[in-house]
This record gives C-alpha cells, sequence and structure tokens, in this order.
C-alpha cells in the first residue's frame, strides 16, 4: 500500500480583490503534491500571476490560506519562502551587475551560505557560464531570462514556480529548461508553472490547472483530463455525396459537410464504446460507402480553449 | 535572523558604490573643497572669528552635516526606489526576510557610505584649515546617529515615492533649505531675536549644533537636546519603516 503524503502546499479558500476593487482570485481551493509538476493555464488577466505572487509573498491575500509543507505563508514566512523559487514573468533584472554577482546574491537574500560550486553547476547547465562576468544589461532577451531562472535556482529551492518562463525564448533556451526541469523533478522539486504554450503542458506536466476570470474551473491528471474530456473525430470521404443525413443513422452525432462529400463522426475518448464499430456497419447497411477516413484527436489546447469558453 | 540576506544586500548596496565612485566620493570632495575655497578663504578672511573659532573652522561641522543629510537620503532612497522602478524588488520581497533585516542590510549600507563620506570631508577640511575635536566620539556618534536617521527618512522616500520628480523633492526642496537655514554657515546668535526663535523650529539646527558642539563647544542648543532629538527622530523614522513593511504600504499589492 502506498504511504498517503501531504501535500507540499495547500490553498485554503483564497481570494485576492486589489485596492481597485478588482478581484482577481476567488476562492480558490487546490492540493499540490510533493514532486509533481503542475500547469497552470488561463487567459491573460485570469490571476496565474496573482496566484502564485500570494504564494510567494509578494501580493497580500485578501482571504483564505496557504500553506507550504505544513507551513503558513504568512506566520512562518521565513520557512515557506526558503523553500520557494521565483521565475517572474517579466524580465526584471539587475542591469549593472555581473551574471555571477546577481545570482550569489539571490543565494545570500535566500538565506544560504555561499556555495560557488553550486551556482557554477547552475550556471553551467544554462549555458550561462561563458557569461559569468558579463554585465546583464549586454546580455540578450533569452540570456536575460536564463540568469532568472539561475536566481531562482540558486538557493536550491523544493518548490519552483516558472511563470511563464519560455516566453519570447528561443528553441535552445526551452530545450535547456525542460533539461533542468526533468533534473528538478527527478530531485524532487514541486514545479508549478504557467504557460501559454499549451503543448509545453502536455509534454511535461502530470497534472494541468485551468484558471480564467480568478477561478480555478479544473485540476485534473493531465492524461485523465484528456481522456474525460478530449474528443476524437472520424472523417469519411465518401465516393457519392448525401443531401442529408439518413435517418436510419440519425442516432450517431454525425454533421454532412457543406458539399455533402464527407461525413464526420465525433465521439469521447472517455467513453467505454466508441460506437465506429456500429456506425460502419450501418453505413453499409444503408448502403453509403467511402474512399478513404481519417481520425483526429483534440489536443489539450482544444479542451482548454472550451474549459474558457464555456466558464467565461 | 537571516545574516547572509543582511550581508548580500550590504555588499550589494556597497558595490553599487564602488562602481559609481567619481559620483558617491569624488563629486562631494570636490564640492567641499569649493566651500571651502568660497566661504573659508575668500568670504571668510573678511569675517574675522565667530564665537571664538575662525568662519573656516566654524562651517566644517556644518558642511560635513549638509553632506550627511543629502548623501544619507540620497543613497538610502535610490537603494530601495530602483529596484521598485524595475521590478527587482520581487526578490526581495518574495526572500525570507524580516523588515530589520532588509532595513539593516540598505540602510546600514547607506549610513556606512555617509559616513566615509563625512570622513573624507573631514579629512579634505584638514587641507583648508586647522581643526581642533574636542569630543571625537560624540562627533562620531553625532555622524553615525545622523547618517543612520537620515538614511531610514531616505528608505521611506524611496518607499513612498513613485516617480523620480518625487525622489528629487525632499532633498531639494526641504532638506536644502533646511540645511542652509539652520545655521551651518552661520551662527544663529548673528539673527535678530525674532529669527533666532524661527531658527529654532529648525531640526536640522539641532543636529549642526550637535555636531559643531562636538568639534569646539560651542553650541545653539543644549548638546543632550541635540542628542535626544536625533534619537527620537531615528526611531520615528525606523518605527514609519516598520509600518510600511508590514502593512506592505507602496510594496506590496
Amino acid at each position: 500500500m502506498n504511504a498517503v503524503t501531504d501535500p507540499i502546499l495547500t490553498i485554503r479558500d483564497l481570494n485576492k480583490t486589489y485596492a481597485g476593487g478588482f478581484q482577481a482570485l476567488k476562492n480558490i481551493n487546490l492540493d499540490i503534491n510533493e514532486g509533481e509538476i503542475i500547469a497552470l493555464l488561463g487567459p491573460n488577466g485570469a490571476g496565474k500571476t496573482t496566484l502564485i505572487s500570494v504564494i510567494c509573498g509578494i501580493v497580500q491575500a485578501s482571504s483564505g490560506s496557504v500553506q507550504v509543507a505544513g507551513f503558513d505563508i504568512v506566520k512562518n514566512y521565513r520557512k515557506t519562502r526558503s523553500m520557494i523559487g521565483l521565475v517572474p514573468q517579466e524580465l526584471t533584472t539587475d542591469s549593472f551587475e555581473s551574471v555571477w554577482s546577481t545570482v550569489a546574491f539571490s543565494r545570500g537574500l535566500f538565506g544560504k551560505s555561499a556555495r560557488p560550486d553550486h551556482i557554477e553547476k547552475v550556471l553551467k547547465d544554462l549555458s550561462l557560464w561563458e557569461k559569468k562576468d558579463d554585465m546583464i544589461m549586454t546580455l540578450s532577451g533569452g540570456m536575460k531570462r536564463r540568469v532568472l531562472i539561475a536566481k531562482a535556482l540558486s538557493h536550491e529551492p523544493t518548490v519552483l514556480f516558472l511563470d511563464e518562463p519560455t516566453a519570447g525564448v528561443d528553441v535552445s533556451l526551452r530545450k535547456d529548461m525542460w533539461n533542468i526541469v526533468e533534473e528538478l523533478k527527478a530531485a524532487g522539486v514541486t514545479i508549478i508553472l504557467t504557460t501559454h504554450y499549451i503543448e509545453e503542458a502536455e509534454e511535461i506536466a502530470d497534472r494541468v490547472g485551468v484558471i480564467n476570470n480568478g477561478q480555478l474551473i479544473l485540476v485534473e491528471e493531465k492524461t485523465k483530463l484528456m481522456s474525460k474530456l478530449g474528443k476524437k473525430q472520424v472523417t469519411l470521404d465518401l465516393t457519392e455525396s448525401l443531401t442529408a443525413i439518413p435517418s436510419a443513422l440519425c442516432d450517431y452525432s454525425l454533421e454532412l459537410s457543406e458539399d455533402g462529400n464527407q461525413l464526420i463522426y465525433t465521439f469521447s475518448t472517455g467513453g467505454d464504446r466508441t460506437g465506429v464499430t456500429a456506425l460502419l456497419d450501418d453505413l453499409k447497411l444503408a448502403n453509403i460507402h467511402f474512399r478513404d477516413l481519417n481520425t483526429t484527436q483534440s489536443s489539450l489546447e482544444d479542451i482548454f480553449v472550451n474549459l474558457v469558453e464555456e466558464s467565461s | 535572523m537571516n545574516v547572509y540576506a543582511i550581508l548580500a544586500i550590504y555588499k550589494f548596496e556597497m558595490a553599487r558604490t564602488r562602481r559609481t565612485l567619481v559620483q558617491s566620493i569624488v563629486a562631494p570632495v570636490i564640492s567641499t573643497s569649493l566651500y571651502f575655497i568660497v566661504f573659508g578663504a575668500a568670504i571668510g578672511s573678511r569675517i574675522t572669528e565667530v564665537e571664538g573659532v575662525s568662519y573656516g573652522a566654524f562651517i566644517v561641522p556644518g558642511l560635513i552635516m549638509l553632506n550627511l543629510l543629502m548623501h544619507s537620503i540620497s543613497n538610502a532612497s535610490f537603494a530601495i526606489y530602483f529596484p521598485k522602478f524595475v521590478g527587482t524588488v520581487y526578490e526581495v520581497l518574495s526572500a525570507p526576510v524580516s523588515t530589520v533585516e532588509v532595513v539593516a542590510g540598505y540602510v546600514g549600507a547607506a549610513a556606512t557610505k555617509s559616513i566615509i563620506l563625512g570622513m573624507i570631508i573631514l579629512l579634505t577640511a584638514t587641507f583648508f584649515i586647522d581643526i581642533q575635536i574636542e569630543h571625537p566620539i560624540i562627533m562620531l556618534l553625532f555622524v553615525v546617529l545622523t547618517s543612520i536617521t537620515f538614511s531610514l527618512l531616505g528608505f521611506i522616500l524611496g518607499i513612498w515615492a513613485d516617480n523620480f520628480e518625487k525622489l528629487s523633492v525632499v532633498p531639494s526642496l526641504i532638506v536644502t533649505p533646511l540645511v542652509f537655514l539652520g545655521g551651518s554657515f552661520y551662527s544663529t546668535e548673528m539673527l535678530p531675536p525674532f529669527w533666532q526663535s524661527v531658527s529654532l523650529l529648525n531640526p536640522v539646527l539641532y543636529l549642526v549644533s550637535g555636531l559643531r558642539w562636538s568639534f569646539y563647544e560651542i553650541a545653539e542648543v543644549n548638546i543632550i537636546v541635540s542628542l535626544a532629538s536625533i534619537t527620537a527622530f531615528m526611531l520615528l523614522c525606523f518605527s514609519l519603516v516598520v509600518y510600511m513593511f508590514t502593512t506592505g504600504y507602496k510594496l506590496r499589492s
């Protein structure tokens, strides 16, 4: 029997209303397990960054509570913040500092003694070693993003927040970063990621949370989500065009293309039976023949778009 | 106590000073030298003595105080305003540091710079005039207390300011007039009785008077009153900083 472990991050009834009256978070409840990668998806202004900012201590919650490893983020802020690393969305760096000194500064700020070997490893992993003595203002946007990641990793966090970490970065950094994410996950680090690149979430996340208008619409294991809400379509290229769907086939969820040359059958990937075999039998009985058949499956992006549209 | 954080902030700020050595040290030394040339040599030669002290020597405490106040405020205000402006303040806000530790790092560095500057100005002054310091410990105490207090004030200003104009308003429109009208370059005894009384409302008068007492044992107000005033103001500024951090005023939305 597997031992049941307490979540590393527990969010209860969390609300945030800004001074202007805008409610950015509405009653958020979420448990995040140790060592998992959870992707928070949501359109711009959904509340993702506010949620991260509250947990990290940058924004004050209006009500509710957040615990990290059982410690309250307000009462035990030293414990919780020392466990957390944050890569912010904006490229906010100390322009006049060198790469090495700004990363070393972060480690000290988070209460860790100097460990040049660790900083060297982080910089090498992020392909920043050659730039360690360069002033940050001389670096490209992608390099600055690497510096922010290095700063967050400098103090060896056990919970890492990556707020849109791949926004505006090249393929090389993405690859480096996902390699590091894999390494961190293997080392037991919990990773909370927000991204607009849904294919990234689809590729690396264990669970997916969808936020819209400050509400957490759902949190689900990625595979279950794809299976539960994912759809598959079978498109049949007919040998003879139809003017309408025959009454014998009206029990199926069928669509006829405008030119009458294609029949499109949509079914849920989560169902026990797809109905495809029965459909093909009934088509034969109705004397409808097809030349070709192809299938498509909805991506996480399609699921996300549908969820957001439904909740809006 | 997160000592590593205090040291990280302190070193970071001191490194910034090393990068801007001309602005931080050379410029004030040159301007002070000019004060001595203009006030001490050119004008001072026509003023015999003020309260038994040569005019050049008389203005030394005032000049030190002027620099301590201006540079403490500008160093500390810029130290916190700039991270707010560029956004890097997120790191300090999300770090496991208390208000006292943040203040110790930023204000400690700003005050250190001011103290070093004060000592350099004192050294510069010795090239122009003979200076005697009757109470060096009290002098040092005044320099340290003033540097810490006005660095705290600068820190408050840096948190409060949301644009560069506000950042320069307090030093240029409030502190500079108060220093010039606070007996830095003259004795209030030279003023008519009414303006002598008005001068007592100027808090900088108490600082200049206290520092001058430590040099020459001449003072407009009692040294105990001067020390009590700067200590009380320091506590007030510290309380305000704690309030700002506790409530997140202009720091945490």
